[in-house]
């Protein structure tokens, strides 16, 4: 369904997502409407869902990132639905993410600084339901981070 | 030290992080600013570094990518290894989305992209256990994943 014309476009505009289209268009030897139709496919089929502003929480002062490893109880059927229903009420709460291994749900957590990290914490994290244990990753940097697919 | 954001910033950083290609006059329009005034509120918010640029939202098993693996990595000879090292090696390869350097029991943490299991065996035979200093890895496959909007 996807050719090679609509790899290129993805991977160029994966590379430099603030390329204008008739930047983009350049770089993929295409006339603005075509590039444009592409695009449009894309979109239309799905495969290009969205383009995100990404933002920098640090920059809006909060400065701690903890990744937080949960294992549920799973002999409550309804563990993960209501865990992740209940997680996302927390505003601190980036990222939420389910697996299949040791860990069941991993949570993105910031905040402003430890004092404030331990009030989420102990007020919020510590009563979401059916929890069986929890181990806490705390962030020191980011080393690489553009989530790219190696197209 | 926290910039000083009103109501119609935080409006404005949480329609970008749903839909950055939205204009300043169409993002004007729905806040009551001008498209002008729009403009050079997204501006100041991306000098003052809260806004860094932009990511493609893509259908990854659309594009043929039917697995997504994070590794905890502990380092095997911690002081032996130079970090640089091993950060250097793992960046280069190409299916590692991201490595993140961490305190808990795993030292990286990284996001794996392959074609499906067997793909991914390969990646982490040939790529992965063979990083200079890698030790203990633990694998979880991604079965769900959702991106809340934050604090804003």
């Amino acid at each position: 369904m996807l050719d090679d014309l609509d790899r290129r476009i993805l991977r160029t505009l994966q590379g430099d997502p603030d390329l204008s289209i008739p930047d983009l268009a350049d770089h993929a030897g295409l006339t603005v409407s075509r590039l444009s139709r592409r695009l449009d496919r894309l979109r239309d089929n799905g495969t290009l869902r969205a383009q995100h502003a990404v933002i920098d929480w640090r920059a809006l002062g909060y400065s701690v990132e903890v990744s937080l490893r949960v294992t549920l109880d799973k002999t409550q059927t309804r563990a993960f639905d209501d865990f992740i229903e209940a997680a996302r009420d927390i505003p601190e709460v980036l990222e939420i993410q389910t697996f299949l291994g040791r860990v069941d749900v991993r949570l993105s957590v910031i905040a402003r600084d430890m004092a404030h990290y331990q009030k989420i914490y102990r007020s919020h994290i510590l009563i979401l339901p059916h929890i069986n244990d929890i181990e806490a990753l705390m962030h020191v940097a980011r080393i690489k981070s553009d989530q790219g697919l190696p197209l | 030290m926290t910039p000083d954001l009103d109501d119609i910033d935080h409006n404005l950083l949480r329609a970008l992080s749903v839909d950055a290609t939205q204009s300043a006059g169409a993002l004007g329009r729905r806040f009551g600013l001008s498209q002008p005034a729009t403009w050079r509120r997204i501006r100041r918010l991306t000098d003052l570094g809260i806004i860094t640029g932009r990511r493609l939202d893509l259908d990854k098993e659309k594009l043929g990518f039917g697995v997504t693996v994070f590794l905890g990595v502990k380092l095997a000879t911690k002081g032996r290894v130079s970090l640089e090292d091993f950060e250097r090696a793992v960046t280069a390869i190409p299916e590692v989305q991201t490595v993140e350097h961490v305190l808990g029991m795993y030292d990286y943490r990284l996001r794996v992209t392959a074609r499906d299991i067997s793909d991914f065996e390969r990646v982490l035979r040939r790529r992965i256990m063979t990083l200079p200093g890698v030790g203990d890895v633990e694998a979880n496959v991604l079965l769900s994943e959702e991106r809340r909007p934050g604090p804003l």
